[in-house]
């Protein structure tokens, strides 16, 4: 029993997200939508928690990956989505599958394009990930932009018309399985590989670990999950621009991952959560609300790196994680 | 072919304000080993200083010519640059020196959106873009019938230069220069030989942090408008230049701000040739750093460190 806890807690999750999700239509529609932005700002704080607290490494691109698969997933529903339907039929279950394509289609492009950034910049020790992930941000973006109007992406005005799909059940399914396999991830042989390169690079190295291989593996399961979020995200809006994946929406992730302390996957959860909410209610604050966060990441810096719920807190005593 | 020397020289006058940026980045990351993120709003800020400077003082030198004015407003900008960035490091980087470089670049991050969206707020500089004035008064200078640069562009590029030989001058030849040669060679070393490594630290914080306020006045110029996010992507193409010619290099990174310059505005002008849109070419800058990556990641003229533990 004990030996698969781990199975039987995402079991559990899905069973009630599924079964929360079947009365979500007497929820008022505003509440849901902040629930389900929490659901989705989950898995982009947690896979990008892999990279950044669990590997050691700094991605400031969250935010690039999610739109490529926003795009992605997108595209398939709107091109495909006919045609996938007729495969599976139009009924609740064809429609999930169908879903279900179009999110892992785009964490697929997504974990490619992590891929194709990650090689170059993680060969190399220092912070040139940072920069290669904010430019490949913003290259994203200004690509996206000078696509034609009426083409497939829709140029800056973006795609309309996509299908609301995402409900609590995709959200937190999704967040529920991002939560299980980057768990499962640390808590394996595999992943004490990515704990050994975040503490001790050198060290690391000459124990024998590939350590390029672990950063890349890191950064391309990280890019793939924040390709789903984005997937559900576009299901959720029913449209979206270029400009919703702007570098402040990578920089709202960095802060979860931060204020619940890097490597801490409970307190990230918890951040990701408390702050899509503030988010809402700060929204007359607009103005003031990048100060803050931008005051807090210094002054986190400065007098608590490890964040305000770090990872040593949830550890049972002996075991180091 | 005299489109395409009127690209290339065009592509120069960019390239030498790059140059400009990147020597910022190299010094810092010569000394400390780290992005210092907040050096494109040093930019910012010293574009911004010149609005201001000249809006305040510009009534009372208007008798005077051009060329003095101009010299005023850039030093003062410099030396307000110089000031905020030796403060940036005094408040924001010094109380984490020999902590995680992780911890460092997330603060480094901090405070470049800091600086940016405190400049947002409407009682700072607000969002809107405001234009920039003529600091130099508009003049083509015809060299052929068919190539011509601007007035502009010539005092740029003679002003980039001017502050290429100082630069060199402080680096090789005085007591500080020496120190900071010594302080990015060792640092240990150097505080044993009796550097201050503080106050060297403060000091290429300032002289980078001049740089770019001197690289925010020119940029403006040839580009008359300024908004508190100007600083990211001539930031980011001047780190990349930084990268091409080998972090921590000095003339590389004038070399590398060179190259970079050119190349975009090659390609700015002659992608409507292959039928490419000309927002492509604020790609071309990443492209070149992904290649230098995979290829020369020590850059172009670069040394190979060997890492010792």
């Amino acid at each position: 029993m004990k030996r698969y806890q781990a199975q039987f807690a995402l079991l559990a999750a899905l069973l009630i997200s599924f079964a929360v999700s079947q009365f979500s239509g007497r929820m008022n529609d505003y509440y849901l939508d902040i629930v389900l932005t929490a659901g989705i700002s989950v898995i982009l704080a947690v896979s990008l928690n892999l990279v950044n607290g669990h590997t050691g490494q700094f991605s400031l691109g969250h935010a690039g990956f999610m739109a490529v698969g926003a795009y992605g997933a997108a595209i398939v529903s709107i091109e495909l989505g006919p045609q996938l339907q007729r495969i599976f039929g139009s009924g609740e279950a064809g429609v999930g599958i169908s879903f279900f394509i179009a999110l892992l289609i785009g964490g697929i492009c997504a974990a490619l394009c992590g891929w194709i950034v990650g090689v170059p910049s993680l060969r190399l020790r220092g912070d040139y990930l940072a920069i290669v992930t904010l430019g490949f941000n913003e290259i994203i973006r200004v690509i996206l932009q000078n696509t034609k109007p009426d083409g497939v992406f829709g140029g800056a005005l973006g795609l309309g018309g996509i299908p609301a799909t995402t409900s609590i059940f995709w959200a937190f399914g999704a967040a529920a399985v991002c939560i299980y396999v980057v768990s499962s991830m640390i808590n394996s042989t595999w992943g004490r590989g990515f704990l050994a390169v975040r503490d001790d690079e050198i060290a690391a190295g000459s124990m024998g670990i590939n350590t390029t291989r672990y950063k890349v593996t890191a950064f391309v399961v990280g890019a793939f999950f924040a390709g789903v979020g984005g997937g559900l995200y576009a299901h959720q809006k029913g449209a979206i621009n270029p400009e919703g994946f702007n570098f402040l929406k990578s920089v709202d992730v960095v802060v979860m991952v931060i204020l619940g302390g890097m490597g801490s996957t409970v307190g990230v959860i918890l951040a990701a959560i408390v702050l899509t909410v503030l988010n809402e209610y700060l929204r007359d604050f607009e103005q003031y609300r990048m100060i803050i966060f931008s005051l807090l990441l210094i002054i986190m810096m400065i007098a608590r790196p490890q964040g305000l719920l770090p990872a040593t807190l949830f550890q049972k005593k002996g075991r180091a994680a | 072919m005299e489109q395409f020397a009127q690209q290339l020289l065009n592509g120069l006058f960019l390239g030498s304000i790059y140059a400009l940026i990147a020597l910022g980045y190299t010094m810092v990351y010569g000394v400390l080993r780290f992005i210092n993120f907040a050096h494109g709003d040093v930019f910012m800020l010293g574009a911004f200083s010149g609005l201001y400077l000249n809006r305040w003082l510009g009534p009372m030198m208007a008798g005077l010519h051009w060329s003095i004015s101009l010299t005023v407003i850039m030093l003062l900008s410099m030396a307000i640059c110089a000031a905020l960035g030796i403060l940036i490091e005094f408040l924001a980087y010094r109380p984490l020196r020999n902590r995680p470089r992780l911890n460092v670049l997330i603060t480094a991050i901090g405070v470049s959106l800091l600086i940016e969206y405190t400049g947002q707020h409407p009682a700072v500089f607000g969002a809107t873009q405001q234009s920039f004035p003529a600091l130099i008064p508009a003049n083509n200078i015809a060299l052929t019938s068919n190539l011509a640069v601007t007035n502009t562009q010539m005092i740029v590029f003679v002003t980039v230069i001017m502050l290429l030989v100082a630069l060199r001058y402080i680096v090789m030849k005085t007591r500080m220069g020496l120190a900071m040669r010594a302080l990015s060679l060792n640092p240990t070393a150097s505080a044993l030989m009796g550097v201050n490594n503080s106050v060297v630290i403060s000091f290429t914080f300032g002289l980078g942090s001049a740089l770019a306020a001197a690289g925010g006045i020119l940029y403006a110029s040839l580009y008359p408008s300024v908004e508190p996010f100007m600083g990211i992507i001539p930031g980011l193409k001047a780190f990349i230049a930084a990268v091409l010619g080998g972090i921590g290099n000095i003339p590389g990174a004038a070399l590398g701000g060179l190259i970079i310059g050119v190349t975009e505005t090659l390609v700015g002008g002659y992608s409507s040739v292959v039928g490419l849109p000309t927002g492509y070419k604020d790609g071309v800058a990443f492209v070149i750093l992904i290649l230098i990556l995979l290829f020369k990641p020590s850059g172009l003229l670069g040394k190979t460190e060997r890492e010792k533990v």
